[in-house]
């Protein structure tokens, strides 16, 4: 069966529309089916139409996602309650522990971003791992980090990425692969970016999946809960009868 | 003694001006020596085997056991010869002939 990849975490300045076009023309030839752009949530409307337009000239299709960095918990609950429906997926990016740990208990959360260079702010253990698997959290990894850091700073990236990636196969939290990169020559393809897993030991069935299946499955289940025709899981609306 | 297995890799690499078959090489094993060092680059028996600079097409082999190693490192590539690169893999096959027969 034909693969079908994603990749949730293109980082294109909404204002820049030739860098976006380049970028997202590179995607398509990469044969990425699916990307999303993170937007802050105060993006106007017609940047997301214009975005969106360019998505469907290069033949990709877009999924609208929004990137959050909360200070406290309440912050958190508040913008989810604001903006959950507005987007198909919700990232967010986990500076505190208090935090990571309510975006892991809170169904409405889809991804959980750590900082790559803050290694103190790496709060993917156990516990959390445990509160993400209750609800419908993934792990997103940027691959970014990985092409970038050097020396060092990669060999501590690498070795936390390894023993969050053995906590959450534990706990079977989803894990997502993501670019994360700005600049045109870190765009990889899917295949190669899924390579790249195996620095911090994911084999490559898992890889792939990481790439293709995980990440699909995210914004099938979405896009369903966002259709007017969705009531609960497992029950759509088919034919609407006439009132009598 | 046992046979070791090789698999050869087509790969392509987008870059703006094409480097010569050294300054490419240099930058596949500085790659593979910063993720696994000296002993771990030296398993993979990276080798060149033919090159393209007009379609700046490169094919090395390795060894089976260490493809994913390989792979991993030419992910890894952002510069070759000071200048920004990337390498993606085209092809990977157990013989030269299929290789040929897959990229053309």
């Amino acid at each position: 069966m034909t693969r079908v990849f994603a990749d949730l975490h293109l980082r294109i300045n909404p204002n820049d529309q030739q860098t976006a076009q380049r970028l997202l023309n590179r995607a398509a030839r990469f044969n990425y089916h699916f990307v999303s752009i993170p937007f802050v949530y105060k993006v106007q409307q017609d940047q997301i139409n214009s975005l969106k337009s360019m998505c469907t000239q290069a033949g990709l299709d877009a999924v609208l996602r929004a990137d959050f960095r909360p200070r406290t918990p309440d912050d958190l609950t508040h913008f989810l309650r604001k903006f959950r429906r507005r987007f198909e997926i919700i990232c967010v990016v986990c500076e505190s522990k208090e935090v990571a740990r309510q975006a892991a208990k809170d169904r409405r959360v889809d991804l959980l971003n750590f900082p790559s260079l803050d290694y103190h702010k790496r709060f993917f253990d156990r516990a959390e791992a445990e509160l993400a698997s209750n609800s419908l959290a993934a792990l997103e990894v940027d691959i970014k980090s990985l092409l970038v850091l050097e020396g060092p700073p990669r060999i501590r990236l690498l070795a936390n990425l390894r023993r969050e990636v053995a906590i959450a196969r534990e706990f079977h939290v989803p894990l997502i692969l993501s670019s994360g990169i700005t600049e045109e020559h870190l765009m990889r393809k899917p295949r190669d970016l899924a390579s790249l897993a195996y620095l911090f030991g994911l084999n490559e069935a898992e890889a792939l999946d990481a790439v293709s299946s995980k990440p699909v499955a995210i914004i099938t289940r979405n896009r369903e809960k966002l259709s007017n025709r969705f009531v609960a899981p497992g029950i759509t609306i088919l034919k609407e009868g006439k009132t009598a | 003694m046992k046979r070791i297995k090789r698999r050869y890799l087509a790969l392509q690499l987008e870059c703006e001006e094409p480097p010569s078959e050294r300054e490419f090489m240099d930058a596949l094993w500085a790659a593979a020596t910063k993720l696994y060092g000296e002993v771990g680059s030296s398993m993979a028996g990276l080798s060149l085997i033919n090159f393209n600079v007009e379609r700046k097409i490169f094919v090395v082999r390795s060894s089976l056991i260490s493809l994913p190693s390989v792979r991993a490192s030419l992910a890894t590539i952002t510069r070759v010869a000071e200048k920004e690169a990337a390498v993606h893999v085209l092809a990977i096959s157990g013989t030269l002939k299929a290789l040929y027969t897959a990229i053309n």
